[in-house]
């Protein structure tokens, strides 16, 4: 195994196809330790992770919280209402005055697109992005890899479509970026105002119905309609309309491939682009998605945790 | 910071077991097992790599001795257990768990091809305490040579050869695509 070469884990536009190989196959080793009584392992012994998330978010916390305690990190939890940014802080004082602790790893999710770059410029510790504003959000795109390699076998030569919010979603760029370094053929589906200028240059086929995007897709990604991002903008008449276009219902999923499985990055707003009838069927992979994400963010961290990357 | 480690080229000297003698010893510590455990189903667990093939061929003659109860199988990775894993060494690759359904209460067997530090014994033990609480659990090795850093002995031993550090000992098995035998080899300066 060739040695992992990065300090921080930015995005995925850093990582090779092999690298994300590497981590997946890590994840699925490490997701073993999940499925034991005990559930940890001695590997990150008087390691410190740092959370530092702020902006909303239970899933993505919860799951690096337990990473980190599964590999026997001490992790500690900073939300946006606790911090002192809402005292004023500047990021790069927060950056500073959590470097001066000593802390191995810091897991940033912050609503500013580059932050976790910056920072990474400014602290000895190793960077992992946990989501950055509408830029990407790597350990997710990771996760759903992950998910799709379990369940279809591969990532390789597959159709995936994701719908719906596009331009303020972090998460499909990450996806675009991580499943065409895979080999899969991405269509986005989203209506011509949620999707950004200049997104065709990702290598995704771009498609503004969503019938014919879903139909023969292997694989039906969701995106949450994004409300606290949209503030008023009028992207689109009104929810209904919406969910009756490009929500995924029981009669839009008439088109489904028999075997396409779906996802959702969460939280799923039910019944807007997700029926809850679907979330919760057969075809639903979504809680995977949940248990997959512990697998891959205990990788990340055993692969940076230990500083010992070439820089 | 990686720490630079220079590797200086590995020597063969002299084997010290072929196929037979190997054959032999392996033998001879299963019908040791069976005498000091008699009326026990053992579980046999090989750690990754070189005790996986060992521990399966010690179940092999276990079998063939007329009484004895058939061993159970697993195998230990022990890559998250190690204490060297941040020294600066590029990260191992971590390798699968796999025992049988439960080692609580039965004497477990810890099976490795070569003895040396004891620092992998120390981390495989870890490791099995968190499957579960044995009632007992035992060492075999194939050979022993020596230079122990932790006060870690083995109930079972096939062969023992007095080694300097400068010297390596490599257990070659056919499962892992080579030739049967156990080599010494040193460490040349350039």
């Amino acid at each position: 195994m060739t040695p992992f070469a990065h300090r921080h884990l930015l995005g995925i536009a850093d990582l090779s196809a092999n690298e994300i190989v590497q981590i997946l196959d890590l994840s699925d080793t490490f997701l073993e330790i999940s499925e034991r009584a005990i559930k940890k392992v001695p590997t990150l012994r008087g390691k410190t992770v740092i959370n530092l998330f702020l902006e909303a978010s239970t899933r993505t916390r919860t799951s690096f919280e337990i990473a980190a305690k599964r590999l026997s990190a001490d992790a500690v939890n900073i939300s946006g209402s606790t911090s002192s940014t809402t005292k004023g802080e500047t990021l790069l004082d927060t950056a500073r005055n959590l470097q001066a602790m000593r802390p191995d790893v810091i897991v940033l999710r912050h609503t500013a697109s580059g932050a976790p770059h910056f920072i990474a410029a400014h602290v000895d510790a190793a960077v992992i992005n946990a989501g950055d504003g509408t830029h990407e959000h790597p350990t997710q795109a990771l996760l759903d890899c992950a998910t799709i390699r379990k369940h279809k076998g591969r990532v390789d030569g597959l159709t995936i479509a994701i719908c719906g919010d596009i331009a303020h979603s972090r998460v499909a760029r990450s996806d675009v970026l991580a499943l065409g370094k895979l080999g899969a053929k991405v269509r986005l589906a989203a209506p011509r105002t949620m999707l950004p200028i200049g997104i065709e240059t990702l290598g995704a086929e771009v498609y503004d119905r969503m019938e014919p995007a879903i139909e023969g897709a292997d694989v039906v990604m969701m995106l949450r309609i994004q409300k606290e991002r949209l503030d008023g903008a009028g992207l689109f008449p009104n929810t209904r309309e919406y969910s009756r276009y490009f929500g995924l219902g029981l009669r839009m999923a008439t088109h489904l491939k028999p075997d396409a499985i779906l996802m959702h990055p969460g939280p799923i707003n039910r019944g807007i682009e997700l029926d809850p009838a679907l979330a919760d069927g057969t075809r639903s992979v979504i809680l995977d998605q949940v248990t997959h994400g512990v697998g891959v963010r205990m990788a990340l961290l055993y692969l940076l945790a230990g500083g010992s990357a070439e820089n | 910071m990686r720490r630079a480690r220079k590797e200086t080229p590995l020597v063969a000297r002299r084997q010290l077991a072929d196929s037979a003698a190997m054959a032999r010893a392996l033998r001879r510590m299963a019908h040791e097992m069976v005498e000091k455990n008699p009326d026990e189903s053992l579980i046999l667990v090989g750690i990754r790599s070189g005790g996986v093939p060992l521990a399966e061929r010690l179940r092999g003659h276990i079998k063939e001795i007329a009484g004895a109860k058939a061993p159970e199988l697993g195998a230990i990775d022990i890559t998250l257990y190690r204490d060297d894993i941040f020294e600066g060494l590029p990260k191992p690759e971590v390798g699968s768990t796999e025992l049988p359904s439960s080692i609580v209460g039965r004497t477990v067997v810890l099976v490795d091809d070569v003895l040396y530090t004891g620092r992998t014994i120390r981390a495989a033990l870890d490791a099995l305490m968190d499957f579960g609480r044995p009632r007992r659990v035992e060492l075999a090795v194939l050979i022993d040579r020596g230079h122990r850093e932790l006060p870690i002995q083995p109930d079972y031993v096939g062969m023992t050869e007095k080694t300097t550090r400068n010297e390596s000992v490599q257990v070659a098995l056919a499962e892992l695509g080579a030739e049967d035998g156990v080599l010494l080899l040193e460490r040349v300066r350039p």
